[in-house]
C-alpha cells in the first residue's frame, strides 16, 4: 500500500509527496528512453495557482511526468484541468508557480517554442487546408524540405489509418477522421510531449473505445510523454500510468489507475472513480471498523479509537446470498436490473441502509438477503471534517455574520463585537430552503454524496465557504438554495 | 387555394415594387425626350452616353470616374479598417468597452443619412476643411466601415477558437499565425464588406451631397439630383439608371451567394 | 512598452478604429448640439429652438411630416406583414430568392427610386402630389419593413407552432397567440427603419410633389445649405437626433438592425 496516496488531508499532494511516489508508476518510460534515472522528469509542475480575474481555477497544483509517462488529468468539467493543460501548452500564464521542461524553465516561453504539440478538444483543423496541408502545417512552418515534409505526411497518415487521404477537405471528414488527422497534425512535428485536451470527447462510444486502444498503441509506438485530460473516469483506467485526479482547482490524489480505484483518498475520489457505497463509520479500534449498526473487521489502521471515518465498498465486493444466519448483515432487495455481465442490485438493509451491489446472480426484488463483506474489501477513509468550523465576524451580541449573511445567534457576552470568530455547526444542524430569503445566507450545491441512509452535501455559500450539510431531502447539483440554521445550533463561538 | 392567394398577393407586390424600375429600364431603350412617350426601340441613348454625344456628357463622365473611385478607395479602406477593428472588437474580454464600441459601431446604421451627412458637414466646417475628394472619402468610409465590422465579426465568432493557438502550438510565430489562419478564415467576410461598402458608396446621395462642397465635385446621385432639380431628367440618365441598377443588382446576388454559402458551412 | 508589444494584443488594433469613431461619428455629433445652442456669431443662445416653437413654418412641416410618417408606417405594416409572413412560412413559400428580391429594392438609390415613381406616374398619366408622395414613401420604405418583420418571424423555433397545436390551438390562435407576439419585435425594428428616415427624408418629397409638399428634411437641408441660418438647421437636426435617440431608448433592440448588414 502507497503511504503517500494514504495521505491524510485532501490537500494538494506536494511534489515531494510525488517524489517519493515516483517508483510506484511503471518505468515504461526508462524502457523507451534506455535511461533507467528514474529521477528525471520532463514536466515539473511547481506549485501553479491561477486566478481569473477574482475566480480561483487552479489553487497550488504541483504534478511531476517522468519522461514517457501517459498521464491523465482526471475531474469533472470546471475542475481546472484545462486550464492546467493550457498551461502547459503555453495559452496562458500561471498567476503564480513554474513550469519546468528538462529542468528549465519555460514558464513564460510562448507556445511556438516550445517542443510540445497539443491535439485539441473539437480537433481545430484548419477549415482553409486540406488533410495534407493542414498535417504539413509545422514542418513547412520549420521550412523542411518538399520531399521530406511528403514522406513524413504520408507516414503519419499510414501510422493514424488514413492513408489516400491527403487531397480531402478536412471538413468532409467524419469526426473520428478528423480526429486521426489533428492526431497526426501533432506528431508528426515529434513533439517532446503530446498534449490532448478530451480529444474523444465528441466521438461515439464505439468510436471512442477504438480510439483509446489506437492512442495507447500509439503511445508504445513513438514513446514520448502524454498528457490527457479527461472527465470519463473509465477512460482514464484504460489508458492511463498515472491519474491525476482533480476537483474545484486541487489535485486531490495522484496513483496508479488500481491504486486510485482501490485506496481512493477522500468521498470525491471515491465516488468519481466508479460505482461505490459511501457509509459513515466509527473506528473502534485498529482493525475494527462500526457502521450500519455491525463492527466489521477490516485490515486499516493508525486511527483514534472511536474516529468518525468515511467507509467506501465497491459494489462487486459485498457477497450477497440468500437470507441465513452466516451474514454480518441482513436486507431485502429493492431493484435488480441486468447489466449485460452482472446483476446490479439495490438492498435495503434492516437498518435501513440503501446498498449497490453487483453481482454474477440475480436475486428477486423483495427476496431477503444476507450480505459478507470481507475485510481487505472494506476501505477506511478519514473524513475531512467533523463539523463546519465556519468563519465570521460577530455583529453584535446576538449575530453573526458569516457565509455571506447574517445569522441569529443565542447572547454572547465575553466577546466584544466586531471580533472575528469562529464557529462549529453541525452537519445535521443546518437545514436548506427552497428559497434563499428563507435562510440567513444563500449557496449553491456543488456536490452531493449519497451516504446509505442520508443525503451528504457540500454547499457553497455566497462568500465561496464550503459547508457540509446532512438531508434526507433530495436536491440537485447547482440547486441554489437558502441556508438555515437555528440560534442554539451555533456552539463553541469563539474569537481567533 | 391559400398557398395560390399567397404567391399572388407576392408577385402583386413584387410588380409594383418593380414596375417603376421597370419602366425607367424600359425606356432607356427608345430616344424619346419624356417618360410614357414611347418612340420605337432603339439604343440611341446608350450610344450617346457611350460616344458622349448626350447633353452634360463631359460632367456625366466625370460623375460616373468620381463615382468609382470613391467607392473603390472608400470601400477599400474601409475593409481594412473594419477588418482591423472586428479582430479587435472580437478580443476585447472586458464586456462593457466591447458594448460601447459596438454602440458607436451601430451609429452610423441607425442614423438618418441627412443626419450623417449634417454632422460631417459640419465637422469639416469647424476644420475649416473645404469639402472635395477627401471629405466625401472619409465620410464614405464613416458609414461603410460598420458594415464591415458587422460581414467580419459573424466569421470570427464561430471560428473554432482553437485555430489560432494550434497554429502557435504547431511552431507559429503570432504573426504567422494570424496570417495563414485567421486571415484565410475572415477573407470571405473581409470581401463582402468590401463588396457591401462599394455598393452603399455608389448608391449614397445625401451623405456626399453634404460634404462634397462647392468646388465642383460630382457624383452621379449628386449630378442626378441637380439635373432632377432642374427639371426633368436627361434622356441618357435612363441608360445610367439602368445600367447602375444591374451593376448593385449583381453585386448583392455575389454577396448573398457568398452568405448563403457561409451558413450552410455551419 | 514597444510597438510590437502593443500590435500583439489584439485588442488593441480595435485602436484606430476607436479613433476614427471619435472623430467621424461621435465629434459631429457633438458639433450638431455644440452648433444648435450657437447663433452665427459663435454666441451661446437658445433662439433657435424658440424660433422652432414660434415659427409656423418649420413647426407645421415638422407636424405635418410627422403625419405623413405615420400614415406611411402604417401602410408598410399593413402591406409588409403579410408579405413577411408568407415570405417566412414554408408551407407557402420555399424560395429564398423570392425574400431577396424583396430585398434588393433596400439598396437601390432613393433618389433613383423617387425617379422611378415619376416615370411610373408619368408613364399611367397620374397626377404628382400628396398622392404620389405616400406612393414613393411606401414604396421606398416597404422593404425595411419586410425584411425585420420576416426576420423574426423567420427565427421562430417550429416546434412552437407545433407544441401550440399539440396543446389544442387552432391555426388562428396559433397566429395569435404565438406568432404575432414573437414577432412585434421585428414590427418594432420596422418601425424604426422605417418612421425615422420618412420624417427626415429630403429631395423625395420635392421630387415627387413637384416642390409643393416639403418633410422636415427638406427644411432641415435648406437651413443647412446656407451659412446665415447653419445654426437653425443644426438646431432643427439636433430635434431630430433627440427623436432618434429616444424611440432606439423606446424600442430597446437594435439588433435586427445590425442583422440587416450580415444578410447581404
Amino acid at each position: 500500500m502507497a503511504d503517500s496516496i494514504m495521505d491524510l488531508t485532501p490537500k494538494p499532494i506536494s511534489g515531494k509527496d510525488c517524489t517519493q511516489h515516483a517508483p510506484d508508476i511503471p518505468g515504461a518510460a526508462a524502457d523507451i528512453s534506455g535511461e533507467k534515472d528514474d529521477k528525471t522528469y520532463i514536466i515539473e509542475i511547481d506549485h501553479i495557482s491561477k486566478w481569473f480575474g477574482d475566480k480561483q481555477v487552479l489553487d497550488d497544483v504541483s504534478l511531476f511526468v517522468k519522461k514517457g509517462e501517459f498521464v491523465t488529468i482526471l475531474g469533472p468539467s470546471g475542475c481546472g484541468k484545462t486550464t492546467l493543460l493550457r498551461i502547459l501548452a503555453g495559452f496562458n500564464l500561471p498567476t503564480e508557480g513554474s513550469v519546468r521542461m528538462n529542468g528549465t524553465d519555460i514558464t513564460e516561453i510562448p507556445p511556438h517554442q516550445r517542443p510540445m504539440n497539443t491535439v485539441f478538444q473539437r480537433y481545430a483543423l484548419f477549415p482553409h487546408l486540406n488533410v495534407y496541408d493542414n498535417i504539413a502545417f509545422g514542418l513547412k512552418l520549420k521550412k523542411v524540405d518538399e520531399d521530406s515534409i511528403d514522406k513524413q505526411v504520408r507516414r503519419v497518415l499510414k501510422m493514424v489509418g488514413l492513408t489516400d487521404y491527403e487531397e480531402r477537405d478536412v471538413e468532409s471528414l467524419s469526426g473520428g477522421q478528423q480526429q486521426r488527422v489533428a492526431i497526426a497534425r501533432a506528431i508528426i512535428n515529434k513533439p517532446q510531449v503530446l498534449l490532448l485536451d478530451e480529444p474523444l470527447a465528441a466521438l461515439d462510444l464505439k468510436m471512442r473505445k477504438d480510439m483509446q486502444l489506437e492512442l495507447k498503441q500509439m503511445h508504445k509506438e513513438l514513446g514520448i510523454t502524454f498528457i490527457y485530460v479527461t472527465h470519463d473516469q473509465e477512460e482514464a483506467l484504460t489508458l492511463s500510468d498515472t491519474i491525476v485526479v482533480m476537483n474545484k482547482g486541487k489535485v486531490q490524489q495522484i496513483g496508479k489507475p488500481t491504486d486510485i480505484y482501490n485506496e481512493p483518498v477522500n468521498p470525491f475520489v471515491a465516488d468519481f472513480i466508479g460505482d461505490s457505497n459511501i457509509l459513515n463509520g466509527i473506528m473502534v479500534e485498529d482493525r475494527k471498523v462500526l457502521f450500519m449498526y455491525h463492527e466489521f473487521e477490516c485490515v486499516d489502521e493508525g486511527f483514534q479509537p472511536n474516529e468518525h471515518v468515511d467507509v467506501v465498498l465497491r459494489p462487486e465486493d459485498i457477497y450477497i446470498m440468500a437470507r441465513n444466519d452466516k451474514g454480518q448483515i441482513n436486507g431485502t432487495v429493492q431493484t435488480c436490473i441486468f447489466k449485460g455481465v452482472h446483476y446490479e442490485m439495490t438492498v435495503i438493509t434492516d437498518h435501513g441502509y440503501e446498498l449497490l451491489i453487483q453481482d454474477y446472480n440475480a436475486f428477486e426484488v423483495g427476496q431477503e438477503v444476507s450480505m459478507i463483506i470481507k475485510p481487505f474489501d472494506i476501505h477506511v477513509m478519514h473524513k475531512e471534517r467533523f463539523n463546519n468550523s465556519i468563519h465570521g465576524t460577530l455583529k453584535d451580541s446576538a449575530h453573526i455574520e458569516m457565509l455571506g449573511g447574517l445569522f441569529e445567534c443565542e447572547p454572547v457576552e465575553d466577546i466584544e463585537s466586531g471580533s472575528d470568530i469562529m464557529v462549529d455547526v453541525e452537519f445535521e444542524d443546518i437545514e436548506l430552503m427552497d428559497y434563499t430569503e428563507d435562510g440567513g445566507a444563500a449557496g449553491c450545491v456543488s456536490f452531493i454524496l449519497y451516504k446509505g441512509n442520508h443525503y451528504q452535501l457540500t454547499v457553497t455559500s455566497d462568500n465561496g465557504d464550503d459547508i457540509y450539510v446532512y438531508t434526507n431531502e433530495v436536491w440537485d447539483d447547482g440547486d441554489i438554495v437558502g441556508i438555515r440554521i437555528l440560534p442554539k445550533d451555533i456552539r463553541n463561538i469563539r474569537r481567533i | 387555394m391559400k398557398k395560390f392567394l399567397a404567391k399572388s398577393y407576392l408577385y402583386i407586390l413584387l410588380l409594383v415594387l418593380y414596375a417603376p424600375i421597370a419602366i425607367i429600364i424600359l425606356f432607356s431603350f427608345t430616344n424619346s425626350k419624356t417618360i410614357g412617350d414611347w418612340r420605337g426601340f432603339s439604343l440611341d441613348l446608350y450610344a450617346n452616353l457611350l460616344s458622349g454625344q448626350a447633353a452634360h456628357s463631359a460632367t456625366i463622365t466625370q460623375a460616373v470616374i468620381n463615382t468609382l473611385v470613391i467607392a473603390l478607395i472608400a470601400a477599400a479602406i474601409s475593409m481594412l479598417l473594419g477588418s482591423i477593428a472586428a479582430v479587435g472588437i472580437f478580443n476585447i474580454r472586458n464586456r462593457k468597452v466591447r458594448k460601447a464600441i459596438q454602440f458607436a459601431n451601430n451609429i452610423p446604421m441607425i442614423n438618418p443619412d441627412i443626419i450623417t451627412g449634417i454632422s460631417l458637414f459640419l465637422l469639416f466646417v469647424s476644420l475649416g476643411i473645404s469639402g472635395g475628394y477627401v471629405t466625401v472619402v472619409l465620410a464614405h468610409i464613416a458609414f461603410c466601415t460598420p458594415y464591415v465590422v458587422l460581414s467580419v465579426m459573424p466569421r470570427l465568432t464561430r471560428m473554432n477558437p482553437n485555430i489560432y493557438e494550434a497554429a502557435l502550438d504547431l511552431g507559429a510565430t503570432p504573426l504567422q499565425a494570424f496570417n495563414k489562419v485567421i486571415i484565410p478564415e475572415i477573407k470571405p467576410g473581409m470581401v463582402s464588406g468590401f463588396i457591401l461598402s462599394f455598393t452603399l458608396s455608389i448608391d449614397d446621395f445625401a451623405v456626399t451631397l453634404f460634404t462634397k462642397g462647392s468646388n465642383g465635385l460630382e457624383t452621379l446621385s449628386t449630378y442626378i439630383y441637380a439635373d432632377a432639380r432642374k427639371g426633368g431628367l436627361t434622356p441618357e440618365l435612363r441608360c445610367l439608371a439602368a445600367i447602375i441598377f444591374l451593376t448593385v443588382l449583381i453585386l448583392l446576388i455575389i454577396i448573398n451567394r457568398r452568405s448563403s454559402r457561409f451558413n450552410k458551412e455551419q | 512598452m514597444s510597438l510590437s508589444k502593443l500590435v500583439q494584443k489584439r485588442s488593441n488594433w480595435v485602436a484606430p478604429y476607436v479613433l476614427f469613431l471619435v472623430l467621424f461619428v461621435v465629434l459631429p455629433l457633438l458639433l450638431i448640439a455644440v452648433y444648435a445652442f450657437r447663433n452665427p456669431a459663435g454666441q451661446f443662445t437658445l433662439q433657435n429652438f424658440v424660433k422652432f416653437a414660434t415659427q409656423s413654418e418649420a413647426m407645421n412641416t415638422f407636424i405635418y411630416s410627422v403625419g405623413i410618417a405615420i400614415i406611411t408606417t402604417l401602410l408598410c405594416i399593413l402591406l409588409g406583414y403579410p408579405a413577411a409572413y408568407i415570405l417566412a412560412d414554408s408551407k407557402l413559400n420555399r424560395s429564398k430568392s423570392l425574400v431577396l428580391l424583396f430585398i434588393l429594392p433596400m439598396w437601390i438609390n432613393v433618389l433613383m427610386r423617387s425617379l422611378a415613381t415619376v416615370a411610373l406616374f408619368d408613364f399611367l398619366h397620374l397626377p404628382l402630389g400628396e398622392g404620389a408622395l405616400i406612393f414613393g414613401l411606401v414604396y421606398d420604405f416597404l422593404p425595411f419593413m419586410i425584411y425585420p418583420i420576416y426576420n423574426s418571424i423567420q427565427k421562430i423555433d417550429k416546434s412552437y407552432i407545433e407544441a401550440a397545436h399539440d396543446l389544442g390551438a387552432t391555426t388562428r390562435q396559433v397566429f395569435t397567440r404565438v406568432i404575432w407576439p414573437l414577432s412585434v419585435p421585428g414590427i418594432i425594428s420596422g418601425i424604426m427603419m422605417v418612421f425615422l428616415p420618412t420624417i427626415s427624408t429630403f429631395a423625395i418629397s420635392e421630387i415627387l410633389t413637384l416642390n409643393n409638399k416639403r418633410l422636415f428634411g427638406s427644411i432641415i437641408q435648406d437651413n443647412m445649405m446656407m451659412s446665415d441660418t447653419m445654426n437653425y438647421g443644426a438646431a432643427l437636426s439636433l430635434i431630430m437626433l433627440i427623436i432618434i435617440a429616444i424611440t432606439s431608448a423606446v424600442s430597446g433592440d437594435d439588433s435586427d438592425l445590425s442583422e440587416g448588414g450580415s444578410l447581404l
